[in-house]
């Protein structure tokens, strides 16, 4: 097959500044660096920054802050006057775009085609979408008639290395939008975009405390979130943290919503349009290197097609392009971390040990750096580890079946829930499935489409709560009456 | 001579069945003033392991069946409890100590609860459940729907009213329920499952473990196969260490509805005050569908 050769198109680095050492954002203002650690760019291994661990003193600052900021002037704040800041913090990540994307793409690896067109354009929308519903709350159905929800006060927020930008949104616009203070803490390996964002809330003059930003590993997460001080928890990661965070509120008055792993099938039948259900498989698993918790890691093709199915698959996935996540052309960029990419090599390696038979495209990938070619396995059974463990990279499991109740068996056979592919041409048979896959979103003839407006989430091991839409905005509220402050909470 | 009456053995409700505790225990249960009523099944981990098998295998069907059969079974469970009153208010005034009067609005209101869930079940997804306008050409919709086998720590005080309170709304939008009962108060339960077995309401869909609650509560909030618990119960259990249950509960991520907590300690809420949508919310999970418009 021929393939053709592009020119180099990098973007310009140019337009980010980025400091050689970054304190905390506490109180409004950025402290001094202390006991400082590299952040890399996985695309070649350099230091791009140094950037502080905080401890436990350093969040209690940061809790405290967000504690005065909610009793203070945040908390006096008009809905509509909350809303106005929410609507200034999108309209400056819309104006520094193209900064926010070469930063992240530096800090994350992702292409910057990836960061440009969809992390920071969606994180500025849920800013926008969530600034409309600050002084609209009442008309959201949040509570009984005659009761008012009202914000938990201070909220955790820890989020993970995938899509930090888009996280970051996820979890301050709607904590805001309800009129609550944060403290959140961004991955260990992917902290830069969280604290340009401080700069933002700055330029919007957001008022000090709102938003406070601490980094470091998961000690700082734990701090954070078994702080006593802190009301509710809003954690994106694995479902092994996710346990311990609920294990650790356990008999408290603190709400967590969790956001976990996933281990989506994506199922094809016989009647789908092949070659746009092709688009789909490669977008739901190699759509940011498959660092996605609800990437499409489990085809399920029906056996008359699976032949076809995966021949296609082949021939695209020559074409894709892995290199320089800075080049414009580029398909798959690197792998965030040298430690997922030891994660993603060993289950693979576990998975051809138990019988999956490998292949990945020829493909030159760079010597410096975290890279990891795209790949299917074919021949996996249920019972493989790559078919029931979360990878997180750019492999796709192929599985096979026969009939649509064999379909819905196999792909509800995951302690797992976050999200499901269906590819047919029959509408009924859709709406069917749609109604048997256990999991929190299902899509239909298309794969990883996220929306402020559509609330994401899983079933069972996949975590409990939603994020975007009006169902997301009930994890920031509560409705029960409220205990002065000091009180037995 | 007076006729001697002839009394009923009260035992668990399990699939659809009236088995004795597998355990073969029983214990005296007492009215408030401290007179013999009946003895009961003491059900054992392995009865609530029995239930919980149950449950799943009626949880299909159940959530299935379309919100308005499930509205109109659970309106049946109305018309067969309050068929049923005399009965509901003896065992209510004994157990709770309540005069007969008292007992017959406790049990009209237990009616009237259940009349008000069977009305919601063709509802709650037009409350909970909207279309959302996405930024581009695809249909999109979010809908709730039932979380699966919820195990339920009935309320320790309110043997009746309490009950239904927590019953109905874990089983209006579809899922199956394990229920332990009041320890100390038992038997408005067992006599509940006998309508709920009359009522057209599948086997499985709601069982009911008479039990002592601090013995069996672990077992159910550790089960892996069970997605969520309702912790009401706890307040004023016997030995029951909430925390605990809700730690044991993470080891699977269950859903938990925490007790209502006043003054750092556990309370049964007030059930005669109008309940609201939050025992239903609980135990839902929103499912968002997208499809892509197009010629």
């Amino acid at each position: 097959m021929p393939t053709f050769d592009y020119a180099p198109a990098p973007e310009s680095r140019s337009v980010v500044t980025i400091a050689p050492t970054y304190g905390f954002f506490i109180d409004g203002a950025f402290t001094r660096p202390k006991a400082t650690f590299a952040t890399l760019n996985p695309a070649d291994e350099s230091v791009l920054a140094e950037v502080s661990q905080a401890g436990p003193k350093d969040v209690d600052k940061a809790v405290a802050a967000a504690r005065r900021a909610f009793e203070g002037e945040w908390g006096r704040l008009s809905g509509a006057e909350r809303g106005k800041y929410l609507f200034r913090i999108a309209r400056i990540l819309q104006e520094r775009a193209r900064e926010f994307a070469v930063l992240e793409t530096l800090d994350n690896g992702k292409p910057i085609k990836e960061t440009r067109d969809f992390d920071v354009p969606t994180a500025a929308a849920h800013f926008f979408y969530h600034a409309g519903w600050a002084d609209k709350l009442e008309y959201a159905g949040l509570s009984a008639p005659g009761a008012t929800a009202r914000p938990h006060g201070v909220v955790a927020q820890v989020i993970p290395w995938n899509f930090p930008l888009l996280m970051l949104a996820w979890k301050i616009a709607p904590a805001l939008a309800t009129g609550n203070t944060v403290v959140l803490k961004p991955a260990e390996s992917t902290p830069l975009s969280a604290l340009l964002f401080a700069e933002v809330c700055q330029q919007a003059d957001l008022p000090a405390g709102v938003v406070n930003i601490v980094t470091g590993d998961g000690r700082t997460g734990q701090a954070l979130v078994e702080h006593p001080d802190v009301d509710k928890i809003a954690f994106t990661g694995s479902t092994e943290v996710g346990k311990i965070i609920a294990r650790s509120i356990a008999g408290t008055a603190k709400k967590a919503t969790l956001e976990l792993g996933g281990k989506a099938a994506n199922v094809v039948f016989d009647d789908a349009p092949i070659d746009q259900a092709v688009e789909g498989i490669v977008g739901g698993i190699f759509f940011n290197q498959g660092q996605v918790c609800c990437a499409g890691s489990r085809l399920l093709v029906q056996e008359n097609v699976h032949d076809e199915v995966v021949a296609k698959l082949k021939r695209r996935l020559q074409t894709l392009r892995v290199g320089d996540p800075m080049d414009k052309n580029t398909d798959l960029g690197a792998i965030n971390s040298r430690e997922q990419l030891d994660r993603i090599t060993t289950l693979v390696d576990a998975g051809v040990a138990e019988g999956a038979e490998r292949w990945s495209p020829a493909c030159t990938l760079p010597t410096k750096g975290f890279w990891y070619p795209p790949t299917l396995l074919t021949g996996v059974a249920q019972t493989h580890r790559v078919a029931t463990e979360e990878i997180f990279g750019p492999v796709l499991s192929v599985l096979t079946f026969r009939t649509p109740q064999e379909a819905v068996a196999k792909a509800n056979n995951t302690a797992y829930g976050l999200s499901a592919g269906v590819w047919t041409e029959k509408g009924s048979r859709i709406l069917w499935m749609a109604d048997q896959l256990r999991a929190g979103v299902v899509w239909a003839n298309t794969f990883n489409r996220f929306d402020p407006t559509s609330p994401f989430g899983g079933y069972k091991e996949s975590g409990y709560g939603r994020e975007g839409g009006r169902h997301g905005l009930e994890a920031y509220v509560t409705t029960t009456p409220a205990t002065p402050t000091g009180a037995t909470r | 001579m007076s006729r001697l009456d002839v009394r009923k053995t009260y035992k668990l409700y399990i699939g659809g069945k009236f088995p004795r505790s597998e355990s073969g225990r029983s214990y005296a249960v007492q009215s408030a003033s401290g007179e013999f009523l009946a003895n009961a099944s003491m059900g054992s981990r392995k009865d609530v392991r029995d239930a919980v098998v149950a449950a799943r295998a009626a949880f299909g069907g159940w959530a299935a069946a379309t919100p308005y059969n499930r509205g109109q079974v659970l309106y049946r469970v109305a018309e067969v409890l309050e068929g049923r009153r005399a009965q509901f208010i003896d065992e209510v005034a004994a157990g709770e100590g309540l005069t007969a009067r008292a007992a017959a609005g406790v049990v009209d209101a237990a009616v009237d609860r259940v009349v008000w869930y069977a009305g919601w079940t063709d509802k709650i997804a037009q409350v909970l459940g909207n279309l959302n306008p996405v930024a581009g050409p695809y249909f999109n919709v979010s809908a709730p729907e039932p979380t699966g086998v919820v195990g339920v720590l009935a309320p320790q005080a309110s043997s009746l009213l309490g009950l239904v309170s927590v019953v109905a709304p874990v089983i209006a939008s579809g899922n199956t329920a394990v229920v332990v009962s009041s320890a100390a108060r038992p038997l408005p339960a067992v006599t509940l499952g006998e309508v709920l077995a009359t009522s057209d309401v599948p086997g499985g869909v709601v069982n009911i473990v008479t039990a002592q609650t601090a013995e069996v509560a672990t077992w159910l909030a550790a089960h892996r196969d069970v997605n969520a618990i309702d912790l009401t119960g706890v307040a004023g259990a016997e030995g029951v260490d909430w925390a605990g249950l809700e730690a044991e509960a993470a080891g699977n991520l269950k859903r938990v509805l925490r007790p209502q907590v006043a003054g750092g300690v556990p309370v049964e809420p007030d059930w005669t005050a109008a309940p609201g949508l939050e025992r239903i919310r609980a135990f839902v999970e929103t499912k968002t569908v997208w499809h892509p418009k197009g010629l």
